[in-house]
């Protein structure tokens, strides 16, 4: 990138700074700034009277005696119990990222190797209903939920976030799965391998990558659900999404705000880490849609 | 591959969403047809020392048989889809016959709470979607020119906006765009006007959400298009450069168009998830200016009482509102299909 033709005018590398810079401050300032009041007291939080209260702790000291608290974490996780929400929400992120991916891979496969017709109307059918606002089907399931007594467990919650997850999983395996080689599991099938037996010793062996992605998607998705949990869980049974948006409900006495703080702080620090460990594998599971067609 | 198998590979996945996508739909338009049975009232006389009183009680046991009887309640019909709360044709019909001019027309509209959400669902879906591509595409070209050594970094920044929950992220915005907060009390600084509140004006909370939309989304239009960049062809760059192309014209000829299938594939994202808008409202308490379809299901199952035929209303409308979206893509694929 260093030849002489490449090299870019002043004014240009400027202005691609400058957005780069604005870029960044956007993206990560309100959460840095977010993270950093976390641990300080409303007044500070919310400084009206200066802003430099939120950065020094001003008041964060005169109340507490330190220029950090833990008061907002101590709030939230044991006097709200949000550490009940934070295990909900654990369960059911293990157990929807293992369905979803059974049925997923099982699927993917059979679609990306199956040349009739009706394959590509089942993908086209997954499609629509990938367009489906989930509320909308939330309105669907709740009457046949409260009739059967099915209304409010984890359980439930599970299989409905695998069900709505499931059109988005089977288009990505789909397109992984097209990408390994058919001649792999012919092979094995000419050996005497049934499709299972073949799909089982030769494919899975090699799906991995592909799968871990999609993984990641299925989890980001049963983690930040909120249409779902919200309307279809307990209140005891509430992952931490909504048990957030029911601290917004509660907490308007003063100090309480910062429960909630420190709870979005606590479920977005997951997230954080997730990003920086698999960030190769994100960015290849937002392309492979687009860039593979 | 053979039926049978390619049937059994698909029957786990398939029975997921028969069962939790396709049979809620079903039951969604067949619910909106019902309304829930009023309860059932008797009069009763009571005789005390001092005479007799008529006093009307509801019929506990009567309700709950009838009920019973018939769980889906009462055939209503469209009366749901045409009643105040939805397509309001009476009150559309009387704004339509004393509205003066169009403006008034509008006005009236927009107090009526179906029009009011999917006026700002439009708004909202057929403004961000093109602002997220615009700055996705700059950024991308931004984070492409840059050393490759600090393109991880600003990779990683960069998701983060798109990976945290909307509700969350939407959030952390309120709480910076609050009175009291650091971007309120600047803007009320900058606008000299200390009594400035983005929560109590309907077009600053239109704005605001509009705002938030573009932040959430633009990473993934980024993503999208700096994985395009990474594959265009060296080789055509080069020759538009020894053409005498400029910087510009280079982007204008050779990149934008090498961008543009993924650009049909991020304005079909984008307008089935930006037509699905609901978090922000949530969290940003913006339901007073705004409102959108989802968050009006949202309303009507939320509280105590649940409004499920109401519900079950706004839903068909909404479904149709997507395969309206939809309908182009699909009219597209179909011909394509066709073709091979």
């Amino acid at each position: 990138m260093s030849s002489k033709a490449q090299q870019r005018p002043a004014a240009v590398q400027i202005l691609i700074i400058g957005i780069l810079a604005l870029w960044m401050i956007l993206a990560a300032f309100p959460f840095l700034w977010t993270l950093w009041g976390s641990f300080k007291v409303e007044g500070d939080f919310f400084s009206k009277a200066d802003w430099v209260y939120a950065l020094t702790g001003t008041l964060t000291d005169v109340e507490t005696g330190g220029r950090f608290t833990g008061d907002g974490y101590y709030g939230a996780w044991v006097k709200e119990e949000f550490w009940r929400a934070a295990m909900n929400s654990v369960l059911v992120c293990i157990f929807v990222v293992t369905i979803s991916l059974t049925f997923g891979t099982l699927g993917g496969y059979a679609l990306a190797r199956s040349t009739y017709r009706y394959a590509f109307w089942f993908l086209i059918a997954a499609l629509i209903f990938r367009a489906m606002p989930p509320i909308t089907l939330v309105s669907g399931y709740l009457p046949v939920f409260f009739g059967w007594n099915l209304w409010g467990h984890l359980a439930t919650c599970i299989i409905v976030l695998v069900a709505i997850n499931q059109p988005f999983t089977l288009w990505m395996l789909h397109s992984f799965f097209k990408n390994i080689p058919q001649d792999l599991d012919e092979s094995a099938m000419v050996d005497g391998c049934t499709r299972f037996q073949a799909f089982r010793h030769v494919i899975i062996p090699v799906m991995w990558p592909g799968v871990i992605t999609t993984g990641l998607f299925s989890f980001l998705l049963a983690y930040n659900d909120f249409a779902v949990t919200a309307m279809i869980l307990s209140k005891e049974n509430q992952t931490m999404v909504p048990k957030i948006a029911s601290f917004l409900g509660t907490t308007q006495t003063k100090g309480n705000v910062m429960f909630a703080v420190a709870a979005v702080v606590s479920t977005t620090a997951p997230l954080f880490l997730m990003i920086m460990f698999f960030q190769r594998q994100i960015v290849s599971g937002l392309t492979a849609g687009a860039v593979k067609g | 591959m053979k039926h049978k198998a390619f049937f059994l590979f698909v029957l786990p996945s398939s029975v997921a969403m028969m069962l939790f996508i396709f049979f809620p739909i079903i039951s969604v338009i067949v619910q909106s047809l019902y309304v829930a049975h009023e309860q059932v009232i008797v009069t009763v006389e009571n005789c005390g020392p001092f005479g007799c009183k008529e006093s009307t009680a509801i019929d506990q046991e009567a309700t709950a048989a009838l009920r019973e009887a018939e769980p889906l309640g009462r055939f209503a019909g469209l009366t749901t889809y045409l009643d105040r709360n939805h397509l309001a044709v009476g009150e559309v019909g009387t704004a339509w016959e004393r509205a003066d001019n169009w403006r008034d027309f509008g006005a009236q509209m927009l107090n009526l709470p179906f029009y009011k959400a999917i006026g700002f669902t439009l708004t909202f879906t057929f403004v961000v979607t093109p602002l997220v591509i615009i700055f996705g595409f700059v950024i991308a070209v931004a984070v492409n020119s840059a050393a490759a050594l600090i393109r991880g970094p600003l990779i990683f920044f960069s998701l983060l906006p798109m990976m945290v929950t909307p509700l969350i992220g939407s959030l952390i915005l309120f709480w910076m765009i609050d009175a009291r907060g650091i971007i309120g009390s600047t803007l009320q600084y900058l606008a000299g006007n200390p009594d400035l509140s983005i929560k109590a004006s309907t077009p600053l909370t239109w704005i605001m959400l509009i705002v938030y939309g573009v932040w959430h989304a633009a990473p993934f239009a980024f993503i999208v298009y700096y994985a395009g960049l990474q594959t265009v062809n060296k080789d055509t760059l080069e020759a538009a450069r020894i053409d005498g192309a400029s910087r510009w014209e280079q982007i204008r000829y050779v990149v934008i168009p090498h961008l543009l299938p993924l650009t049909t594939f991020i304005a079909l994202m984008q307008l089935m998830d930006n037509f699905r808008v609901f978090e922000p409202i949530v969290s940003f308490a913006a339901s007073a200016h705004a409102t959108s379809l989802s968050w009006a299901i949202y309303n009507d199952l939320g509280g105590e009482t649940r409004q499920l035929s109401s519900a079950a209303a706004t839903s068909v409308l909404t479904i149709i509102g997507v395969a309206i979206l939809l309908s182009p893509v699909l009219v597209r694929t179909w011909r394509d299909f066709g073709r091979k």
